[in-house]
């Protein structure tokens, strides 16, 4: 028998050319702006040049405890990233299991999703006070609902005749729910996850922000505050770094739980 | 047959749906016997109630009238003697050739390299050695529906039961996978029942095929075919082999028709309906 190996879906490791493509477009970008801000095109005092803001990195690095404010602003995500997945895709599978579950609270959970729940600061700070778990709380609830969302359209969308290959094997429910609906619903439960951690990542700091306390988030309250335009914008870059980290992470757990798709 | 002689009896099955346009019958009064060892076909046009059938004796459909019995044992649901092989691509795609195959061996509780011993020797079996480490989405669709043949295969049923396995493959790998399937089944001595509307298919590997109606599906008539063993796919080139895709292809082409006219009457009703 000759039959040919006709695809791969196994992930091919990121080739240098694309690397060096996305790194040259990032730094074309920056050399653009520091190029319309140094003409007057764009004002300085609303846009600080990339070049302040490479310089200011160092600077808020040894003045503002950067570091310790990264772990913290991490260590919050973290914590509301396990709870997220941890409730959300045991939320899912409940309300797959159950559809009277489902079919009344379905809705419900989609319009959290949309809803600004980062206005609810005000209620969590008088439940949980100004601490961290105000700022956890914020994180998880924003992060929530894609996540049960993603479970059970993960769930739902599994193909019947993998269900029925269960079924013709004998299996019990369990052995049914761990050993084909669960990893053949992982790859959408793990979108729904990075679409949680996204939502608590801006829940995270928007909160941290709000009540100027924590990590990154009221780092960039007090240089905004300050005036400290180039700090700013220093201080979002290594909120985009927690979310690199995050997302790099989750990838790599992703590849471990499931090789292929 | 004396009921004594078959390791599969299906008697008097019965399957009606509810639909919108009323209850219809889609397998009526169907019966038949298999012997053990024994290669039987069960060819029909669509729409004949074959997958209902499959379906019925697979255990997947409990709501039916008649009895299914493996070895006089009267089954009522899914049963470890029948292994079935879906028509659709049914691997597991998180799982390695290797873990796909040694699926069933894990539900009994084999320890680890047990089940890489037999799920190597099934793999072997259906020719795919070499491919242990990859993953299903790595093969093309006849290695993957070799996989699952050998994962049915390595939970050792007494009857393999497959509908349409190679219906999303092209001729030629069909016809190829087809000597596969017979000499797995000849070197097993594997019962087999396959759920076909491929008269070539059908005709190459079987020792009787069984000719189902049009709807409702019941059955016209059991053809012996009295082809020499052990057979290939050359002996399509065979003028017995053509007569008797004649003969059964005469038996078919009424009910074939009966099922076109009925999907044309069934458009243009739903066409004189529409607004």
């Amino acid at each position: 028998m000759s039959d040919a190996v006709i695809s791969s879906t196994r992930r091919i490791p990121l080739s240098v050319g694309p690397r060096v493509v996305g790194i040259a477009g990032l730094v074309a970008a920056l050399l653009l702006a520091e190029f319309l801000i140094q003409a007057g095109i764009v004002n300085r005092f609303i846009v600080p040049p990339p070049s302040a803001v490479i310089v200011a990195l160092y600077r808020i690095i040894v003045s503002e405890d950067v570091f310790g404010r990264f772990l913290r602003t991490a260590g919050e995500c973290l914590v509301a990233g396990v709870l997220l997945t941890l409730f959300g895709v045991v939320g899912g599978v409940v309300m797959h299991r159950f559809k009277l579950l489902q079919q009344a609270c379905e809705t419900w959970v989609a319009a959290m999703a949309a809803a600004p729940l980062v206005l609810l600061y005000p209620l969590f700070l008088v439940v949980f006070g100004r601490n961290i778990w105000t700022i956890i709380m914020m994180g998880l609830l924003s992060g929530l609902p894609p996540t049960i969302l993603k479970t059970i359209e993960g769930m739902s969308a599994t193909r019947k005749v993998l269900i029925n290959v269960g079924r013709s094997f004998n299996l019990t429910a369990t052995q049914q729910f761990w050993k084909i609906l669960f990893p053949a619903a992982l790859p959408t439960i793990f979108v729904g996850v990075r679409l949680g951690l996204i939502f608590a990542l801006i829940n995270v700091v928007g909160t941290e922000f709000l009540i100027n306390y924590g990590g990154l988030g009221a780092l960039i309250t007090d240089l905004a505050e300050r005036y400290d335009l180039a700090g700013t914008y220093a201080a979002i870059c290594f909120v985009i770094l927690v979310s690199v980290v995050f997302f790099l992470t989750l990838e790599k757990v992703e590849r471990w739980l499931r090789p292929v798709d | 047959m004396a009921t004594g002689d078959a390791i599969l009896s299906v008697d008097d099955i019965v399957v009606r749906f509810d639909t919108a346009e009323g209850p219809i019958t889609a397998v009526d009064d169907v019966s038949f016997k298999v012997r053990p060892g024994e290669f039987l076909s069960v060819i029909g046009p669509s729409g004949c109630g074959k997958s209902t059938l499959f379906n019925v004796i697979g255990g997947l459909l409990s709501e039916h009238e008649g009895v299914v019995s493996v070895a006089g044992e009267t089954i009522d649901g899914p049963h470890k003697s029948i292994g079935m092989v879906f028509q659709e691509e049914s691997t597991f795609p998180w799982r390695t050739v290797t873990d796909n195959v040694a699926f069933p061996l894990e539900l009994i509780g084999a320890p680890r390299d047990k089940r890489i011993e037999r799920a190597r020797h099934f793999i072997k079996l259906v020719g795919l050695d070499g491919f242990e480490n990859r993953y299903p989405g790595e093969l093309s669709g006849g290695m993957r529906q070799r996989v699952s043949l050998a994962r049915t295969l390595a939970s050792e049923p007494k009857i393999l039961l497959m509908d349409e396995p190679f219906a999303a493959l092209d001729e030629q790998t069909r016809l190829l996978l087809g000597d596969k399937v017979l000499q797995i089944q000849q070197s097993l001595k594997q019962t087999t029942l396959l759920i076909t509307h491929n008269i070539t298919e059908a005709v190459q590997m079987s020792d009787r095929i069984l000719v189902m109606t049009y709807r409702p599906g019941r059955v016209k008539r059991i053809v012996d075919i009295d082809l020499p063993r052990p057979r290939s796919s050359e002996i399509v080139t065979s003028a017995a082999f053509g007569r008797y895709v004649a003969e059964i292809w005469n038996d078919l082409r009424e009910e074939a028709s009966r099922g076109m006219q009925d999907e044309e009457s069934h458009v243009l009703h739903h066409q004189g309906a529409a607004p």
